[in-house]
């Protein structure tokens, strides 16, 4: 077989709408459901054209019932089929809480494998569009503390096509979180033909050699900047796009920071009970002697997700990731 | 009186009008970037005033989801005054002032109904006079908060009137994926609790179904699920594009029951409203829309206030966030 290595330039949002597409076409037991998925093709355009291709059947859209689409996915998966789940936003997965944490995490352990939840959950989250209250809210570290559910949350729209490929066949429920910023804010060049990316494998996006910077998401966009303005000041600052924070890399953590010494980690959410907070106990578990000045953080606030026009204070921009490393580069 | 009088019609085509002319404004301010989304209030007037009207303001809560706010005129200026701040993303959009018993939009769909039926349980336990009147929409009443709600206002006798606004959409989702209900009052019987649908675009029958849902939870007798079927006739909000999915021949169908060119023809053939009227009126609520909007564009904004109101007080971690915002916003002016 002839594999072509032909690449288009594409927005995440085009990533994840072709993704949806192929694998839909791929594997018919895969069914897409949600609020305005149909007809609309979702109100980001995600899953545009699909059910015009695939019918109502296999696209349907749902009732506003967060808890059912997420319940119902439970027996979708029961029956033998593969749901990928849209949640409108993530701040209305609290609706469906109780099924994903409750029910889908727990189902392959509490019936020991018998039942497998090969379910996929998309849901938009993150700052710096504006949007009404709980649009916004980054609560990855709320469902990092779910033993079950993978949390997938890719910077780039290469990878949004490889992670979201891996994620709808994998045979565990994952949790794929899409960037509002970046849906059309983020472009790169990403694979035509199938594209894999394992899940629980960080990319070291830049290598650098004092500091490195580990993030994931849409903050993986900024911490990439601000590294390649520190090597005009004479710091040579990695990146580590974590890409998924379950399952965690801590092979690739440990190994940039053993390298560097000096780390910040940065984070949309708020800094209490945040995911930085459970990097920071990986390396002080796996490579604390290698440090040369204390681990950094920048985090949201630990206040709710603001109204628009306090949102630029609330999300860390570059100039709060770029004192953060200063300050780690001065210190010890 | 359950059916409104003329002055009642005359004053509900009034803030029909209002909130109408003020829609269309807001519309072009956020196409012009100066407000963030807007959730456009065409086609429910009748139905948002109408009920709003057989209120007593004093002593009846409304509870809103997110399409209502200028059709609450009747509950004083501070609504919309409040509303603009809402709608500018400024934090004090949140808080509309003692002692007007109306809170802030909802976004998480049917979230307010469950607050709706606790706030009337508890004025029914401090033996407080009014009801409460929660707004939501037919997509909202697919939400378990809604079924669970329901169940415990029959079961309590709540004072509380849930009022579904059934505007046939819920975005692109066309009310018959919503429900395969004959209607949404219907589910009334399940919580073992009155429903009646009225017409949403006549306000008097909206006003009558309201005062009688009103009378019926004063007197003890408990709540009411009111459906009052309408029309979206524009956008879901600014984000979204109806051409892809309304049928045009449903639109125009709709648009010629629209709410308040109904109202303003009935009035006008009894002589009760003119085009002199109706040009003051319009004149005036632009005015007073652009007044709010410059008053909520001059309301100061503190950096601070990304940290207030978490807490009454600062736990010691946001003690050192607050100051280290404060720090940067030094370095910001530097
Ligand atoms: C819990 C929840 N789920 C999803 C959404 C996204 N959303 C916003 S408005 C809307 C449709 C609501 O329809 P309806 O209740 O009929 O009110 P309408 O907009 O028609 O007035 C949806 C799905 C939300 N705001 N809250
Ligand atoms: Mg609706």
């Amino acid at each position: 077989m002839q594999m072509s290595n032909k690449v288009s330039e594409l927005s995440m949002l085009e990533a994840i709408n072709e993704t949806l597409h192929s694998e839909m076409a791929r594997d018919e037991r895969v069914v897409v459901l949600g609020e305005d998925v149909g007809r609309n093709g979702g109100v980001f355009r995600a899953t545009e054209g699909l059910i015009e291709k695939f019918g109502e059947r296999r696209v349907v859209d749902t009732p506003i019932s967060e808890a059912a689409i997420a319940g119902s996915a439970v027996g979708l998966a029961m029956a033998g089929l593969v749901p990928v789940v849209e949640i409108q936003f993530l701040g209305f997965s609290y609706q469906a809480m109780h099924q994903i944490a409750g029910q889908i995490a727990r189902l392959r352990y509490r019936t020991q494998s018998r039942f497998e939840p090969q379910i996929t959950i998309r849901a938009p989250f993150g700052g710096g569009v504006r949007t009404p209250e709980l649009h916004s809210d980054s609560l990855e570290a709320q469902f990092a503390n779910i033993p079950g559910l993978k949390i997938v949350m890719p910077s780039t729209a290469a990878d949004a096509k490889g992670l979201l490929t891996s994620a709808i066949r994998d045979p565990d429920p994952v949790l794929f979180l899409e960037p509002l910023r970046g849906y059309r804010g983020i472009r790169d060049l990403v694979p035509d033909e199938d594209h894999l990316v394992p899940l629980g494998q960080a990319n070291l996006v830049k290598k650098g050699d004092d500091v490195v910077i580990i993030s994931w998401s849409y903050q993986v966009e900024l911490s990439k900047r601000v590294a390649e303005s520190l090597e005009g000041e004479g710091i040579s600052a990695a990146v580590l796009d974590l890409r998924s924070i379950v399952p965690l890399d801590i092979e690739a953590v440990t190994e940039i920071v053993s390298h560097c010494g000096r780390a910040v980690v940065v984070q949309e959410a708020p800094e209490t009970g945040g995911f930085a907070s459970e990097i920071i106990a990986t390396i002080n578990d796996e490579c604390f002697w290698s440090l040369e000045a204390p681990v950094a953080r920048v985090s949201g606030f630990d206040v709710p997700y603001p109204v628009g026009m306090l949102e630029n204070l609330y999300v860390p921009d570059e100039t709060r990731i770029h004192s953060a490393v200063l300050k780690t580069m001065e210190s010890g | 009186m359950p059916k409104p009088d003329d002055k009642q019609l005359q004053m509900i085509l009034e803030d029909m009008v209002i909130a109408r002319t003020q829609a269309g404004r807001l519309w072009n301010l956020q196409r012009q970037g100066q407000v963030g989304t807007i959730a456009p209030i065409d086609g429910h007037e009748a139905a948002i005033v109408g009920a709003v009207h057989a209120l007593e303001t004093e002593s009846d809560w409304v509870l809103p989801q997110y399409r209502e706010p200028l059709g609450l005129r009747r509950y004083g200026a501070e609504v919309l005054d409040t509303f603009m701040l809402y709608n500018l993303g400024h934090p004090a959009g949140g808080h509309i002032p003692e002692p007007i018993k109306v809170a802030p939009s909802q976004i998480s769909l049917g979230a307010s109904i469950p607050h709706a039926v606790g706030l009337a349980w508890g004025m029914s336990l401090k033996d407080e006079p009014g009801v409460v009147l929660v707004f939501f929409g037919d997509g909202a009443s697919s939400e378990g908060d809604f079924y669970e709600a329901g169940n415990l206002a029959g079961v309590l006798k709540a004072p509380v009137i849930l009022f579904c606004i059934n505007n046939q959409w819920a975005i692109s989702t066309p009310t018959h994926l919503q429900t395969a209900a004959d209607s949404f009052s219907s589910k009334a019987e399940a919580f073992g609790i009155p429903g009646v649908t009225v017409d949403g675009n006549d306000p008097a029958a909206v006003y009558e179904a309201v005062f009688n849902a009103r009378k019926r939870a004063t007197s003890g007798k408990g709540p009411t699920l009111i459906e009052a079927t309408v029309y979206r006739l524009g956008a879901h909000t600014t984000a979204d594009d109806p051409t892809r999915y309304v049928p045009s021949d449903d639109l125009s169908a709709a648009q010629e029951k629209d709410p308040v060119h109904t109202l303003t023809q009935d009035l006008k053939n009894r002589n009760l409203w003119n085009d002199t009227k109706q040009n003051e009126v319009e004149t005036a609520a632009l005015e007073r829309l652009d007044e709010a909007f410059e008053r909520a564009k001059n309301t100061p904004l503190l950096p601070n206030s990304l940290m207030d109101h978490c807490f009454v007080s600062d736990t010691s971690r946001q003690l050192r966030q607050r100051s280290m915002l404060m720090d940067s916003m030094g370095n910001a002016n530097e």
